[in-house]
């Protein structure tokens, strides 16, 4: 035990506790489980952008929904076989965020924000004027995709699948994170004219990291389509885009558990309270305010802290030029 | 299409140009001055409606209800100047986002909690119904006139304010250098809590005179605060003109393309095409200039 450390340990217990307890519980808690993991691997692509290359995005659920319309569509049309239809899904969620990213990271800092927030909103006015896809409804998806042979029709396979994928996309994000690329982003990210200076041209390597990120998005959109077997333009919308970065930060952003401690955290909140009120919102939103005003940390964050294990995240660092004088300082006190 | 028809159209254009300025002057001003991005901005302009069509059930008069709107709207902001934006500004973005994004998601359920989920519609005050021949052959409704001249007129004082009064010249110095405003003196938390006022009454003030047009309903200023902030990325943020000139490109270009479009393709696409315009429009401006046409801030 010794050898795997306390993080190693802290995360093998996640990761059983996610094996095992979700379908002893029973149908309900298997399928708020599946939501668990697939919002988790939304708020994931989101951390690989706002932790680790500090760029905020308040667009990602346009390409959670791209990815979502396109699985929804091509089983409609009859492909079924997930083998076929998730990358295409993926594919396609890629395109988009290449597009998106090409024009949107020709700006920087606040403009970033609002320029991903738009060109969010005008995928979302798409799908919605999308007539024969049932327009502002959206439409159902007759069936779940099959893995060939093997059915995901039932709830737990579904669970199990979907839980790979994100244990896939975890590694594949260390993978990445870890990279000679990973630390080029992180440069570029702590210090952007630096990184220039020493050969690295922050464009692409930013716009690699968005169409990596547009990608497992897509996927997990791809997933939800599969999960409700139902797609809607709400699935796009920018209330998703600002939950997600929301689910990074009380997860702990800059760590890839944390943005699905994160989800788990949003969603069980969700869940708890809809017991009480519809209006759950009503202490969400506060809630939110008060985890950005009274706390440095998120889940995972405390996490780490209350059980002395290594590799606290650190908080999040964002692309803001500081030098320019449009800047709202993250440090008082450093003079211009 | 009829010279008339074009130059209605020219008119909702220029209306709806003046409503978004006074949404993006709002989200301008807010972050040239204390350097915050309020996505809270939305909530504060359907605040206004709601306000109104509360006032109107109480007073049953618009001469009384709209000042009424006014005043709460702008209580409201500065309610939330002190406990909320205060802490913000030391902070970095990702924080004022997220802050001010659970804002609005805490105005939209609240209005549902006392209103209900129903939109409401309200009606145009009866003084004001009606129209004017503004060519011959062409009616025009009274009072979307009205709206496009009190949002002048407002543009007006805005312009008055921040260039004849000694307040204005605090906000352009406050804009330019704050750190230099405080250490002369200024009770800068004053000024701004009077910046994020003034920017919630011109948001509140669309709100309200939107009201009879659209209906009033929860999450009716999130759409509204999108499109202020397509104006304000594509004048340059923290510029006053560039949300003037970002507005009216945005307004006219949008109910244009909505009349314009439909004529020469008809697709199933099309819709689809009329809802994307204003943010193809963005999307070329920032081809040309990264940072928007009037940009007051590098970066």
């Amino acid at each position: 035990m010794a050898y795997l450390g306390r993080r190693g340990l802290l995360l093998l217990l996640l990761l059983g506790a996610a094996i095992a307890l979700p379908p002893y519980f029973g149908v309900y808690h298997t399928r708020f489980a599946t939501q668990i993991a697939i919002y988790g691997m939304a708020a994931l692509s989101v951390d690989l952008l706002l932790g680790y290359t500090g760029l905020i995005t308040f667009g990602q659920a346009a390409l959670f929904g791209v990815g979502a319309y396109a699985a929804g569509m091509l089983t409609v049309y009859g492909v079924t076989n997930a083998f076929v239809a998730w990358p295409l899904a993926i594919l396609v969620s890629m395109l988009f965020a290449l597009a998106i990213g090409s024009l949107s990271l020709r700006t920087r800092g606040f403009q970033f924000i609002m320029v991903t927030l738009a060109f969010a909103q005008m995928v979302y006015y798409f799908a919605q004027s999308l007539r024969n896809w049932g327009g502002d409804d959206g439409f159902t998806v007759p069936q779940r995709n099959h893995l060939g042979f093997v059915s995901l029709a039932d709830h737990t396979t579904f669970y199990y699948v979907v839980l790979a994928l994100l244990v896939l996309v975890v590694l594949l994000s260390q993978r990445i994170v870890k990279s000679e690329f990973g630390m080029v982003i992180r440069g570029i990210r702590d210090n952007e004219r630096r990184a220039a200076a020493v050969g690295f041209p922050p464009y692409p390597y930013k716009l690699v990291v968005f169409v990596i990120a547009g990608g497992i998005a897509g996927l997990a959109g791809a997933l939800m389509a599969n999960h409700a077997k139902f797609v809607s333009p709400a699935g796009l919308s920018w209330q998703l885009s600002g939950e997600l970065l929301a689910m990074v930060i009380l997860g702990s952003a800059n760590s890839l558990i944390g943005p699905i401690l994160g989800a788990a955290f949003f969603l069980a909140f969700r869940d708890v309270l809809s017991d009480f009120t519809e209006h759950w919102m009503l202490f969400f939103g506060p809630l939110l305010v008060a985890r950005v005003l009274l706390m440095k940390e998120g889940i995972w964050g405390l996490l780490v802290r209350a059980t002395g294990a290594e590799g606290k995240p650190a908080p999040p660092k964002v692309d803001f030029p500081v030098a320019s004088g449009a800047v709202a300082k993250s440090n008082p006190g450093a003079g211009r | 299409m009829t010279l008339a028809l074009l130059v209605e159209q020219l008119f909702n254009g220029l209306q709806f140009g003046m409503m978004l300025f006074l949404m993006a002057v709002g989200v301008t001003l807010v972050f040239g001055i204390m350097r915050v991005i309020n996505l809270a901005h939305g909530s504060l302009f359907m605040i206004g409606g709601y306000f109104l069509m509360a006032a109107l059930a109480w007073t049953q008069s618009y001469a009384l209800a709209v000042p009424l709107a006014f005043i709460a709207a702008a209580l409201v902001a500065v309610v939330l100047e002190i406990i909320v934006l205060r802490p913000l500004y030391r902070r970095g973005p990702l924080d004022q986002v997220l802050a001010t994004f659970g804002l609005t998601l805490f105005f939209n359920e609240a209005v549902t909690v006392i209103w209900g989920r129903e939109s409401i519609p309200l009606s145009i005050p009866p003084f004001l119904t009606g129209s004017v021949e503004i060519i011959p052959g062409g009616a025009y409704p009274i009072y979307r006139l009205v709206i496009t001249g009190v949002a002048i007129v407002a543009g007006l004082l805005l312009y008055l304010l921040i260039t004849r009064t000694r307040v204005g010249a605090l906000i352009r110095a406050g804009s330019d250098n704050r750190e230099i405003v405080a250490a002369l003196g200024i009770n800068i938390n004053l000024l701004y809590t009077l910046v994020f006022a003034l920017s919630a009454m011109l948001a509140a003030l669309a709100g309200i005179m939107m009201g009879p047009l659209l209906s009033v309903e929860p999450g009716a200023g999130d759409p509204i605060l999108i499109l202020a902030l397509v104006v304000v990325v594509i004048g340059g943020i923290g510029s006053v003109r560039g949300a003037l000139v970002g507005a009216l490109m945005v307004g006219i270009f949008d109910t244009l393309s909505r009349v314009l479009i439909p004529l020469v393709i008809q697709t199933n696409a099309t819709s689809a095409l009329v809802g994307m315009a204003v943010y193809v429009l963005m999307a070329v401006v920032l081809l040309f200039s990264r940072t928007g046409l009037f940009a007051a801030h590098r970066g």
